[in-house]
């Protein structure tokens, strides 16, 4: 697969200019990498400069409402083995932040690209992608963004009639029914520990029945297809049937799932899974997640969780009880202002842990412990959390902005 | 009833469960069982009958296709029906409530008929979605103190004569008939837009279900020192924000 060269032209090479003056600017004021704002700027003044950017590179579109920015760049380390890459990787994942990211790599053969679930559709239309992967859909800030049914059902409309190859979890029910009006489809079978919000068949609406781990509406025939790669406890199963050892650094079953699917990709570009999975081994903390840091005299690893299905993932990779835990909670714009979907998360699952719980919604999670029958202390910030909590690792689980404001707090 | 249990039922948390419903719940199980009393949940999918001899059943909100769907099959069961027939306690949230009428806009912009449990007739508002904090004086028939909740609808709801309106906001929407009024309520039968988790903001409500199931005039406190934290701090953010 290989890129096309030619160059960019004029219009696009002043767009590319005048855009990362934009974000210099934007950094020089103190505002973040300025990479949206470059981006937009580029965007004003070539509509079409993402899809010319794209042009020279294999395009690997990553896209879920868990596990994007993880597998994004597993996919891109794997890459690595056969070519540079370019890569979103700070997670700037709608349209100005994709251009931003792309027009910093013109060395590169592959660009590996997050994209918001919502701009999928646009953004597999502009840049011509070889390859899609797609994790999982679930509820997410809901009082924001569109109905989970709803993002599928977009993304079917989008999938129809592109050429890309798609690599999709085949025990997402809202996956499978998006990725099946795409002729090219490779199935990873990873796994799907949060199911509430896929009970009711896409296609028909009746009641989707699930036995062991297959799954099937019995009134339309819609049903589970056969996947060609497998999570298998710690291994990746590949199409012939072999088992791959997955070695990570980040934790849980989750990231394995992920490098199940980045392996998948990376064998479409003819990365063998052996060397893809070594690869992986190099990421460590994204973006400041899964990083553990001393504060306060003691060790904290910083978990981030944004919905009811990160939550249940995150549950099952901290260490077993008596090991604290803080929770953090904000519902501020980025968080989606709601907080009702607290109670969508199985907070019995962590009986035995000394609890903690901080953030701007600290009362909400409070009577979302009492009435699940857990025994917690409120505390003001996480200074005061850290110093009454039991010797040990502390597990800090927060959800977006909680997550941000922890990480300035601690100095991550 | 036998003395010392109750039975609930959470009607199709398949399709209607998208805003948090279980919290509603849970907090009713957590606060009869706090008072000692044996409770039996059950919690039935919509390719389940509905069985009419439980004491409390909750509906919870959804989205616009499931809601259909919830409707469809709960008028095949008849079981919800039967249920408010022998006098049942039902609480009902967004699209639960909805259905619970005479009528509801779906999600093919048709009239698809409710069950006819409480009076009122829903359609879509023009002025997009009502969403934030609300704050409401329920009616003092109930004798409550103020509903503080979260809404999240572009529903609307006109009350017929035999429905009394659960509330009258202060801060918020409520049925969006710009009327003031907030759900309904006739007999054991309740209606809300506050979404997902209402009983969490207010317990008293969750108490009153229970009340009203074991036929009792009080039951024993228990602490509310956490719900009256988080009621305290909304009532004053809704009233902030507006
Ligand atoms: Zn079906």
């Amino acid at each position: 697969m290989a890129g096309n060269t030619e160059p960019l032209s004029p219009r696009s090479k002043l767009a590319v200019t005048a855009g990362k003056a934009a974000a210099a600017v934007s950094r020089a004021a103190g505002k973040g990498s300025g990479s949206v704002i470059g981006g937009k700027v580029a965007l004003r003044l070539d509509p079409d400069l993402l899809g010319r950017l794209a042009g020279h590179l294999d395009v690997v579109l990553v896209s879920a409402t868990n596990g994007k920015t993880t597998t994004t760049r597993l996919i891109a380390e794997a890459l690595r083995a056969s070519g540079p890459v370019v890569s979103n990787a700070l997670g700037a994942n709608m349209p100005a932040g994709i251009t931003s990211a792309l027009a910093g790599g013109s060395d590169a053969r592959y660009g590996v690209i997050e994209v918001d679930e919502k701009y999928l559709s646009t953004v597999a239309r502009d840049v011509t992608p070889k390859a899609i992967a797609l994790l999982n859909l679930s509820r997410d800030q809901l009082d924001r963004a569109a109905e989970t049914r709803m993002l599928a059902e977009r993304w079917r409309e989008g999938l129809a009639g592109n050429k890309a190859l798609v690599v999709a979890n085949a025990d997402d029910p809202l996956v499978v029914w998006a990725a099946s009006s795409s002729p090219n489809v490779v199935w990873v079978a990873v796994g799907q520990e949060w199911k509430d919000d896929a009970w009711s068949c896409p296609s028909c609406g009746g009641v989707l029945q699930r036995p062991g781990e297959d799954w099937l509406c019995a009134e339309c025939g819609f049903r589970r297809p056969v996947p060609s790669w497998a999570l298998s406890g710690e291994h990746v199963l590949d199409p012939h049937g072999a088992a791959w050892p997955i070695r990570l650094q980040l934790p849980g079953r989750a990231n394995r799932a992920n490098a199940t699917t980045a392996a998948a990709v990376a064998a479409a570009f003819g990365v063998h899974p052996q060397t893809a999975l070594e690869r992986m081994w190099e990421v460590t903390a994204v973006a400041g997640r899964y990083d553990t840091v001393q504060f306060g005299g003691r060790d904290l690893r910083l978990l981030l969780a944004k919905n009811p299905a990160g939550w249940l993932e995150t549950f099952s990779l901290i260490d077993p009880p008596p090991t604290p835990v803080v929770l953090s909670v904000n519902a501020r714009g980025a968080d989606g202002t709601d907080t009702s979907w607290l109670w969508d998360v199985d907070y019995t699952r962590l009986t035995g842990h000394p609890l903690y719980v901080i953030g701007d919604r600290k009362l909400d999670l409070a009577v979302r412990l009492e009435v699940a029958n857990q025994s917690f202390r409120v505390c003001e910030h996480v200074d005061e959390a850290v110093a009454a909590a039991p010797p040990g690792r502390i597990e800090v689980i927060a959800n977006y902005t909680a997550f941000q404001d922890l990480r300035r707090r601690v100095g991550n | 009833m036998n003395d010392n249990s109750l039975r609930l039922v959470w009607v199709y948390p398949d399709l209607l469960s998208t805003y948090g419903d279980q919290g509603n719940a849970l907090v009713v199980e957590r606060r009869a069982r706090q008072r000692g009393y044996d409770v039996t949940r059950v919690d039935v999918r919509s390719d389940q009958p509905v069985p009419a001899s439980a004491d409390i059943y909750l509906i919870g909100g959804g989205e616009d296709r499931p809601q259909r769907l919830a409707a469809e099959r709960l008028r095949r069961d008849g079981g919800l029906s039967r249920a408010a027939g022998n006098g049942a306690i039902i609480f009902s949230v967004c699209a639960g409530y909805q259905i619970l009428g005479h009528e509801f806009i779906n999600d093919l912009d048709r009239q698809e008929p409710g069950l006819g449990l409480l009076d009122v007739t829903s359609g879509r508002g023009q002025a997009g979605r009502c969403v934030g904090d609300v704050l409401a004086d329920i009616d003092p028939q109930l004798g409550l103190p103020q509903l503080t909740g979260f809404e999240n609808h572009q529903g609307v709801t006109h009350l017929g004569p035999t429905a009394k309106p659960l509330a009258r906001v202060r801060f918020g929407h409520g049925n969006g008939t710009g009327d003031g009024t907030e759900g309904a309520w006739n007999g054991n039968v309740f209606g809300t837009y506050m979404h997902g988790p209402v009983l969490a903001r207010n317990p008293q409500i969750a108490d009153l279900l229970i009340r009203l199931a074991l036929e009792s005039q009080g039951l024993a406190p228990v602490d509310d020192r956490w719900y009256e934290a988080l009621r305290n701090e909304r009532i004053a953010a809704a009233s902030a924000s507006r």
